[in-house]
């Protein structure tokens, strides 16, 4: 299945879910940033013009035939990438809260080889808004399991702008990949399978809120991630990828 | 335990189980989740039959009337029985997720992506 495109180094993949008035502008920028890399937009499922709009700013659509969440469009990406022969990975958010320019950032630090998992955070670098106390709250909270699970300081465990290598392609295909809100319960699995994760600073620039924090949801966050920090610390030998 | 009330057992679990077979020969249920529901009707009939033997396990459980014993244990069964559909019905989402994406990944390869339907 898999073929290797020996020019093919670096993919930029956007997960995308109702993201039309946005999309367009986004690939365009990175386009003109970076115009040797592809740029590969997955549709998850979304009722707008999305995929059309990503499709006319030069991008691959990739488009799910209805909503599967966050964690799977993004693990489409990885399967594309991996089949692709890409030996890096850079996904950020549709909705334009990312800077592009950062994303060269990102492949620096996968190729020098010393991260599997490269994790963008907002806290090391500049944050352009003030976080909602409740937020704010919760990021520590999440920041500080996460970092006291795996030993290692994470300030932003719920950034969506992060970079892999085929390594951790591989883990995040072949073994659990979170189909939904894929933030801290990724970085303590990764590092349970034996990837190594570094944390680069990044600009993070206000959006239209498309929080998914809304509600009652809060509280299933919240649940989900603790059950599945703690099960992610539980699962050891059996979830071990041999490459 | 009178006769009517004996009769009335017995023939609810016959029917349960003829109901079950006919289900699983019409191909409507699956013989691996027949077996559960086997096993229930094949219980009832057994304790209708042989009172005796429910009386037995009342008071070896220490527990005072019979219809407690039947009580406790058909809860069990049913909490067992939903954590084994909830066990089911995740490793259907699983499979329908890793579906849909193979699927999306299928037609970009073959460059004949969905119209823009309705959806």
């Amino acid at each position: 299945m898999e073929t290797s495109h020996p020019n093919l180094e670096t993919l930029i993949l956007i997960p995308v879910y109702n993201e039309g008035a946005s999309i367009r502008v986004l690939v365009r920028e990175i386009r003109e940033l970076y115009p040797r890399i592809p740029v590969l937009v997955v549709d998850d499922g979304s009722r707008d013009n999305s995929a059309a709009e990503a499709r006319a700013a030069g991008a691959v659509v990739i488009r799910h035939p209805f909503n599967l969440g966050d964690g799977a469009a993004r693990q489409t990406g990885f399967l594309y990438a991996l089949r692709g022969g890409f030996n890096c990975l850079v996904h950020l958010d549709g909705d334009r809260q990312h800077a592009p320019a950062e994303i060269a950032r990102f492949v620096d630090a996968l190729q020098q080889g010393e991260a599997d998992l490269v994790v963008g955070s907002r806290f090391l670098g500049e944050c352009a808004y003030q976080l909602s106390p409740g937020r704010k709250i919760g990021m520590k909270l999440f920041s500080l399991i996460c970092s006291l699970v795996i030993r290692q300081k994470i300030t932003d465990p719920t950034s969506g702008f992060r970079g892999i290598n085929r390594r951790a392609m591989t883990v995040f295909t072949r073994g659990y990949y979170p189909q939904h809100f894929p933030d801290a319960d990724v970085i303590i699995s990764a590092h349970f399978r034996g990837l190594r994760i570094r944390e680069i600073p990044i600009t993070v620039s206000p959006t239209r809120s498309t929080s998914l924090h809304r509600g009652g949801t809060i509280f299933y966050y919240i649940y989900k991630m603790l059950l599945s920090t703690f099960v992610s610390s539980l699962r050891l030998k059996r979830d071990q990828i041999k490459f | 335990m009178p006769f009517n009330q004996k009769l009335l057992a017995a023939a609810m679990a016959v029917a349960l189980l003829i109901f079950i077979v006919e289900t699983v020969r019409r191909r409507k249920l699956r013989e691996e989740y027949a077996w559960l529901w086997v096993l229930i009707g094949g219980i009832i009939l057994v304790l209708a039959l042989w009172p005796a033997l429910l009386q037995l396990i009342t008071v070896r459980l220490g527990i005072e009337l019979p219809i407690n014993t039947v009580f406790f244990f058909g809860l069990m069964f049913m909490v067992f029985i939903n954590l084994h559909f909830s066990v089911k019905i995740s490793e259907l989402t699983n499979q329908v997720k890793r579906l849909a994406q193979e699927l999306s990944l299928t037609e970009e390869k073959d460059g004949s992506p969905r119209e823009e339907e309705e959806r």
